[in-house]
C-alpha cells in the first residue's frame, strides 16, 4: 500500500480527507467547517510522541556521517539577530559571517540566510553584496504579532520591497486560541499575498506559530494544518522570544504535518525549529528526525532550516575538531 | 555468625568531579586501584577524551566567576578547603596510608602538610599582586602599573607518587591566583584525588574551578595539551616521554608549558613559582592629571 494510502485510511475515520489541495477548498469556506476539520484531525500522543523524539535523539552519529551532517546543517542555518539593540554595523558583521561562517577555512559551506528586522534588510542585502546567502525577514509585528491587520500587511510589504527573500510572519496566537481559526487562516493568506513583489515573484514566507504559547500539541498540529492550508512555504516553531522554544517533540510533530500534507496533497513545504538549539549535538538529532520522518527530500536548505546564533559557532568548533583533530575553543571563533 | 559479618559492606563507588557534579566516566569504564601491595581499594573511573572535553568545557565556564572573584574572597574559599579536609582528617589519612604504602602516622603527617598547604596558599591569594606586580618608573606623565592576571583554564598532569600532598601542591597554586583546572589525578592512586572531589564540592568552591579526573594521562593529556581552550598545562607527573610529546602538543596554540620538576620531598616550602607559572602580566598606563603651566595631559 502507499504512503497516499496509508495516511488516507488513518484520517478516514474521522473525516473524508480529500486527496488535492483543491478539494481541501471546502473546509475553509467558513469557520465552522474549518473548526470541524482541525479537531477532526487525530488526536497527539503525547506520550507516545515524546518517547519517539527522544528515541530518535540517542542515534550515534560519529567520523565521516558526522562530518556531512555538520556543513550539512551550517548550510541550513538561517543566522539570525534580532535585538532592539541591532545596528547596521552588527547586521554587516552577521552578513559576513553568513558567507564566511570561518574565514580560517574556505571550504566551510555559507548558511543559508541571514534574519534580520525588517528595517535592515536593505542593510543586510548590501552588506550580502550578490552572494548566495538569502535575507530573511520578520515581520507582521514580530514577535508578538499585536497590531491591526493594514500595519502587519504593510511591515510584509516594506520588507518585501528592501528586497527580502524570505519573509517569517507570526500567527495571531490570541485568535487562534480563542478558536478564531478562520482569522489565522485569513491572516497567513493575506501576508501571502503581501510577499508578492512588483514583478510577480514572491518572497517565500515561513509561518511562526511560537508552539511554546500554543499550549498542547494538538494545538500545534492544528496550527500546522491552517499554516499549511494557507499557502505557507515553510512552518516554523518560535520566534526565540518565550520560554519555550524548539524542541524535538514539536518539530516532530510538525514534520510529519508536512509529510502528510505532501502525502495528501503533492505539495512540499518546510519546516524551520527555531530558538534553544545551541549545540552540534541538538542539530544532529533534528537532522535525524528530518530524516526519519519526512525523508531525505528536506534534507537540504530549500526545505529545512535551523534559526539559530549561537548554534553556528559551536558548529564550527567541531567542524574545526574534526578537521583538525584539535578541540577548538570559543576564542577561534567570532564573538555575536 | 559473628557479629562483623551481620552487616553487608557498603563500598563506595569512586567518581570523577567535573563542573561541580559526581559524573561516572562518560565512557563507562572503570579500572582496579590497588594498595601499594596490590590488594583491590576499589575501581575508578576510567576517563576517557571525552570526559576531558567536558571538564575544559566546565573550567572555562567557570573561570570567569572566579578569576573576578576578589583575592580575599579566593583565601576564605582555600582556607575553607582546609578546614573542610581537617574535619575528614581519618579517611585521608587511611586512603593516603593504603595508596602510598605509608604507616598511620605518616600517612598523618602527610595529611597535616597537604592541609597547611591550603591555608599557605591562602595567605598568598592577596599578596602575590604585591610581590609580582606593581609601579614601574615611566618617562611620562603616567602612572604605569602592573598586575598579575590568571592565565586560564590549566590542565595538570598530578604527580604520579605523592597522591595527596603532591595533588593539593600542584592544584592550590593553579586556583589560588584565579586560574581554573583540569586534573588528571596519579594513575595509580586516584583514590585521595577523587575524595578531594568531595571536599572542594562542600567548600564553597564554585563548579568548574577545579575539574578531577582519574585514569591514564597518556590518554587524555595529548587531547588536553592540543586544545585549543586550554591555556596552560603543567607537566608534574607526567614522565619523561610522555612529558615531550605533551609539549610538543602544546605548542600549537602557544600554550604556557610547566615542564616537570624532580621533586624528592613535597613537604618542603613550596616558594612562588608554581603560581607565578600561569600568571600573565597586564599594565596598564594612566595618566597622572595635569602638567602644571602647559595645563592638562590630555
Amino acid at each position: 500500500m502507499g504512503v497516499t494510502g496509508r495516511y488516507a485510511r488513518r484520517y478516514a475515520r474521522v473525516v473524508t480527507m480529500p486527496t488535492t489541495l483543491t478539494a481541501f477548498a471546502d473546509v475553509t469556506t467558513s469557520d465552522s467547517a474549518l473548526r470541524r476539520f482541525l479537531h477532526g484531525l487525530p488526536g497527539v500522543d503525547a506520550v507516545g510522541l515524546e518517547a519517539r523524539a527522544a528515541a530518535l535523539g540517542t542515534r550515534s552519529i560519529k567520523t565521516t556521517a558526522k562530518a556531512y551532517a555538520i556543513d550539512l546543517a551550517i548550510s541550513m542555518i538561517d543566522l539570525t539577530t534580532l535585538e532592539g539593540a541591532d545596528t547596521p554595523g552588527k547586521v554587516r558583521a552577521l552578513a559576513a559571517k553568513a558567507v564566511h561562517p570561518d574565514p580560517t577555512d574556505r571550504t566551510t559551506p555559507m548558511t543559508a540566510a541571514v534574519c534580520v528586522y525588517p528595517d535592515m534588510v536593505a542593510t543586510a542585502k548590501a552588506a550580502l553584496n550578490g552572494a548566495d546567502v538569502k535575507v530573511a525577514s520578520v515581520a507582521t509585528a514580530f514577535p508578538a504579532g499585536r497590531a491591526a491587520l493594514p500595519v502587519k500587511l504593510a511591515d510584509t510589504r516594506d520588507a518585501v520591497a528592501a528586497g527580502a527573500d524570505e519573509i517569517d510572519m507570526v500567527i495571531d496566537r490570541g485568535a487562534f486560541l480563542a478558536g478564531r481559526y478562520l482569522e489565522t487562516y485569513e491572516l497567513i493568506k493575506a501576508v501571502k499575498e503581501a510577499c508578492v513583489r512588483e514583478d510577480g515573484t514572491a518572497a517565500r514566507l515561513k509561518v511562526i506559530f511560537e508552539t511554546g504559547e500554543l499550549s498542547t500539541y494538538d494545538n500545534i498540529r492544528r496550527a500546522s494544518w491552517i499554516g499549511m492550508l494557507a499557502g505557507a512555504d515553510f512552518i516554523k516553531t518560535s520566534t526565540g522570544k518565550v520560554g519555550t522554544n524548539a524542541t524535538p517533540a514539536n518539530t516532530l510533530l510538525m514534520l510529519e504535518a508536512v509529510r502528510d500534507f505532501k502525502a495528501q496533497t503533492g505539495i512540499q513545504i518546510g519546516v524551520k525549529p527555531a530558538g534553544g538549539i545551541r549545540t552540534t549535538k541538538d542539530a544532529i538529532k533534528f537532522l535525524v528526525l528530518v530524516n526519519e520522518t519526512a525523508g531525505e527530500d528536506w534534507l537540504t536548505s530549500e526545505w529545512f532550516r535551523f534559526g539559530a546564533s549561537s548554534l553556528l559557532n559551536d558548529l564550527l568548533m567541531q567542524r574545526q575538531k574534526l578537521s583538525t583533530g584539535r578541540y577548538s575553543g570559543p576564542d577561534y571563533v567570532t564573538v555575536d | 555468625m559473628s557479629e562483623s559479618t551481620t552487616r553487608l559492606n557498603v563500598f563506595k563507588t569512586y567518581k570523577l568531579y567535573v563542573g561541580g557534579k559526581f559524573p561516572r566516566s562518560e565512557s563507562g569504564r572503570v579500572y582496579e586501584v590497588t594498595d601499594s601491595k596490590g590488594k583491590w581499594l576499589a575501581n575508578a573511573p576510567l576517563s576517557s577524551r571525552k570526559d576531558a572535553r567536558d571538564a575544559v568545557v566546565a573550567a572555562r565556564k567557570a573561570f570567569g566567576g572566579w578569576s573576578g572573584a576578589t583575592a580575599y574572597n579566593r583565601s576564605q574559599i582555600l582556607y575553607r578547603i582546609a578546614e573542610m579536609l581537617e574535619g575528614r582528617r581519618e579517611q585521608f589519612v587511611r586512603e593516603v596510608g593504603d595508596a602510598e604504602g605509608l604507616s598511620k602516622s605518616k600517612a598523618a603527617a602527610v595529611v597535616d602538610a597537604a592541609i597547611d598547604r591550603w591555608v599557605w596558599y591562602a595567605g598568598w591569594t592577596d599578596k602575590i599582586g604585591q610581590v609580582v606586580g606593581g609601579a614601574n618608573p615611566v618617562a611620562g606623565p603616567f602612572f604605569n602599573l602592573s598586575t598579575p592576571e590568571p592565565t586560564g583554564v590549566v590542565a595538570v598532569v598530578a604527580p604520579q607518587e605523592s597522591s595527596f600532598l603532591g595533588l593539593v601542591s600542584v592544584i592550590a597554586p593553579v586556583i589560588a591566583t584565579g586560574n581554573t583546572a583540569v586534573v588528571i589525578a596519579s594513575e595509580k592512586a586516584p583514590l585521595p584525588a577523587l575524595s578531594l572531589g568531595e571536599v572542594l564540592a562542600t567548600s564553597d568552591l564554585p563548579g568548574g574551578v577545579v575539574n578531577v579526573l582519574s585514569g591514564k594521562a597518556s590518554e587524555m593529556g595529548p587531547h588536553l595539551a592540543a586544545h585549543q581552550d586550554v591555556n596552560a598545562i603543567d607537566l608534574a607527573g607526567a614522565g619523561e616521554a610522555l612529558a615531550k610529546e605533551l609539549e610538543i602538543a602544546a605548542a600549537d596554540n602557544l600554550k604556557r608549558v610547566l615542564r616537570p620538576q624532580p621533586v624528592d620531598d613535597w613537604s618542603a616550602d613550596p616558594g612562588t613559582s608554581r603560581m607565578t607559572a600561569f600568571l600573565e602580566t597586564k599594565t596598564v598606563w594612566h595618566p597622572t592629571g595635569s602638567l602644571g603651566a602647559s595645563g592638562s595631559s590630555y
